[in-house]
């Protein structure tokens, strides 16, 4: 008697279990699209390339509203933009903050005696700016590298889940900080020998794209003035 | 300037407009208390482009069109100790 008892409420249970599994998987699965929905709410900060593409675009137009017709031209053709130094004016030499300047901070390798006098009555250091890399600042005379200034601009509100600026943000930030207070923003920082995060050999053959790029506009108004001027032969 | 946005619009109005410019303190404030740097594209005495970064609403000059708020700056890479 027992044992049948036992072995009817054993089929009971086998029964309702496999009757009821459907339900129960259906129901699982509305709560876990439920549950991933609301934390997708709560998080909007997944990656969204569309998102990003756009912010993108918008910063590259406040950007090219900024800085000069030529800067933009060189940032959209070559993907970084040069800066010269403001402590050492280009076509003019400001004394006022020189010890701060790159050439006047203490080189390891001995840059600051090299560096003293080099192109007199222009800039006597520049800067490269990328985009999410350290700033390069380098010797326009010789080509020679200076220094990186590793810095970001984080944004801790993370307003999308990043606290990273588009490309062209990064870039406006550091030039609008660079002809703002050079010194300031050097002194925040981080300094380090070249090398260290970007590669001097890329940074080389970008200094030989943009003397190439500047040469290529600078004979192209007179190239265009010459055949203005000239007549075909026939 | 937005992280995933790039530039949003906070306030708009005419520094000459008593109600308008006092709005335009609060935007300016506000942006600073939340840590930003605040820059105003200028143009150089030689004719070049560049940014005055200003630390109050008086140091915008009067006839400047607009004023950007950015991160302020940090470190990138930790330094290298010996």
């Amino acid at each position: 008697m027992a044992l049948s008892l036992g072995t009817a409420a054993i089929i009971l249970v086998v029964l309702l279990w496999e009757l009821s599994r459907p339900r129960l998987r259906s129901a699982v699965g509305r709560a876990r699209e439920r549950w991933s929905a609301r934390w997708r709410a709560a998080d909007p900060g997944g990656y969204d390339p569309g998102r990003e593409r756009r912010a993108e675009q918008r910063a590259r137009a406040l950007l090219r509203s900024c800085v000069d017709e030529r800067d933009w031209a060189m940032y959209r053709d070559l993907g970084f933009l040069r800066v010269w130094g403001g402590l050492g004016e280009h076509g003019e030499t400001r004394r006022r903050g020189a010890e701060s300047a790159p050439w006047g901070a203490a080189q390891p390798d001995g840059a600051e005696s090299r560096a003293d006098g080099v192109l007199d009555g222009e800039a006597r250091y520049a800067y490269l700016i990328y985009p999410h890399k350290p700033i390069v600042a380098y010797l326009p005379g010789t080509g020679e590298l200076l220094s990186e200034y590793c810095v970001a601009f984080p944004d801790d509100s993370k307003p999308y889940g990043s606290s990273r600026l588009p490309d062209s943000d990064d870039v406006l930030a550091k030039w609008m900080a660079l002809t703002g207070d050079e010194r300031r923003l050097l002194a925040d920082a981080n300094m380090h020998l070249p090398g260290r995060q970007v590669d001097p050999d890329r940074v080389r053959r970008d200094l030989a794209r943009l003397a190439q790029w500047e040469r290529e506009r600078t004979s192209r108004p007179a190239r265009a003035s010459r055949s203005a001027g000239s007549v075909r032969a026939a | 300037m937005k992280p995933g946005h790039g530039e949003i619009v906070l306030a708009e109005g005419d520094v000459e407009v008593p109600e308008q410019e006092r709005e335009l303190i609060e935007a300016f404030r506000r942006e600073l208390d939340a840590g930003m740097w605040a820059a105003v594209p200028t143009e150089s005495r030689g004719g070049r482009r560049e940014a005055e970064l200003v630390k109050s609403f008086d140091e915008v000059p009067r006839d400047a069109e607009r004023v950007i708020f950015f991160p302020r700056a940090a470190g990138g890479a930790p330094r290298t100790t010996r």
